[in-house]
């Protein structure tokens, strides 16, 4: 699979994760994005951003539980539990927020 | 004929690199790569079988395995010298013949 | 799903071959099964959370700080075998700091490494439900 953005062409693997994950743009998150039928709003991205910083500091995409725990203490309790991360990411917030971000499918994802 | 002997194995796992020593012969060089690594640091159970080869032989250990392991190089044993990748290669070009011990 | 005790025995440098990454992969899946799970570092397993890895010299993903977020996951459970380490000329003080945070205590930062002896280790071991060594 492969996606254009910005005149240049990006590498998925058959899921849609990214390849290179150092190739990760804003933009690329925003054309992953669109070829679901979502568009990234603040929340979304407050997420995204999350989740980037979280893959730069240990080096893995976090299981949900995980990922649920650390938003409510960074983000505030009400952004904290999963009802309100599968408002925003229907399809499991590990797996499509991850795919967004760049990171890879988070590790006992399947 | 002076060999280069190349190994890759954690001395404190497998045997490799003893048998090695073991088997070098004086003027050869001994080079740790990848987890045999390990065995260029002073004050471990193996310090003192380098310590001798050093007697004789020349070792070298492989800066980038050394760092991924966290291993800092003034940890290193007085006489074994690191190599980057363009000291491995000058290694085999320098001498004769090489052997891995797998 | 009744609750065993596991035990994933780390024997093996990182880097050199597979199996650090790989038993760090399954232990993190494993955290998704709410067990009661441990670590054991002994003889070059205690290599892998040594502080200060730098991989780019080798052209590796550095894998060690996924070791930091086991906390997160509930896995705070880390022993360290202390003959291991003096065989290998190290000490405690360097390994990283790996810490868990504990709910129940005001979210009060503790140590998830307990250095243990060769007999505590092997009383510890005896003690699972479920070992798997890599």
């Amino acid at each position: 699979m492969a996606l254009e953005v910005n005149g240049s062409t990006i590498e998925q693997d058959e899921e849609g994760y990214l390849v290179d994950l150092s190739s990760w743009t804003p933009d690329i998150a925003t054309a992953l994005a669109a070829e679901e039928d979502v568009e990234l709003s603040e929340e979304h991205w407050d997420i995204i951003n999350f989740l980037r910083e979280y893959y730069e500091e240990y080096q893995i995409a976090p299981a949900v539980r995980v990922l649920t725990k650390a938003v409510g203490k960074r983000l505030g309790k009400d952004k904290g539990n999963s009802k309100y991360l599968y408002s925003l990411f229907p399809y499991g917030p590990g797996k499509q927020a991850c795919k967004y971000a760049g990171l890879p499918k988070p590790t006992g994802c399947v | 004929m002076a060999m280069l002997h190349i190994v890759n194995k954690s001395p404190f796992e497998r045997n490799a690199f003893e048998s090695c020593l073991n088997h070098a012969s004086a003027g050869d060089s001994i080079l740790m790569i990848e987890d045999a690594a390990v065995g260029a640091i002073t004050k471990t159970a193996f310090a003192a079988k380098v310590e001798a080869a050093l007697q004789d032989k020349s070792v070298y250990v492989l800066s980038g395995d050394l760092a991924a392991r966290g291993l800092s190089e003034d940890r290193i044993i007085s006489g074994v010298e690191t190599v980057d990748y363009a000291g491995f290669v000058d290694l085999t070009v320098s001498n004769e013949t090489t052997q891995s011990w797998l | 799903m009744a609750t065993k005790k596991f035990m994933f025995v780390n024997r093996k440098a990182p880097y050199g071959t597979v199996y650090a990454i790989e038993s760090l992969e399954v232990v993190l899946i494993s955290a998704a099964f709410d067990q009661d799970v441990s670590l054991a570092f002994i003889d070059d397993g205690v290599y892998q959370i040594t502080k200060g890895q730098d991989t780019t010299g080798i052209g590796q993903k550095n894998f060690s700080k996924a070791y930091k977020a086991l906390g997160d996951y509930d896995i705070n459970k880390l022993y360290v075998e202390k003959e291991s380490l003096e065989e290998r000329g190290l000490t405690l003080d360097d390994l990283m700091e790996l810490t868990w945070e504990d709910e129940d205590d005001d979210y009060a930062e503790k140590p998830s490494i307990h250095l243990v002896d060769r007999a505590a280790m092997s009383g510890i071991m005896a003690d699972q439900e479920v070992v798997i060594s890599f």
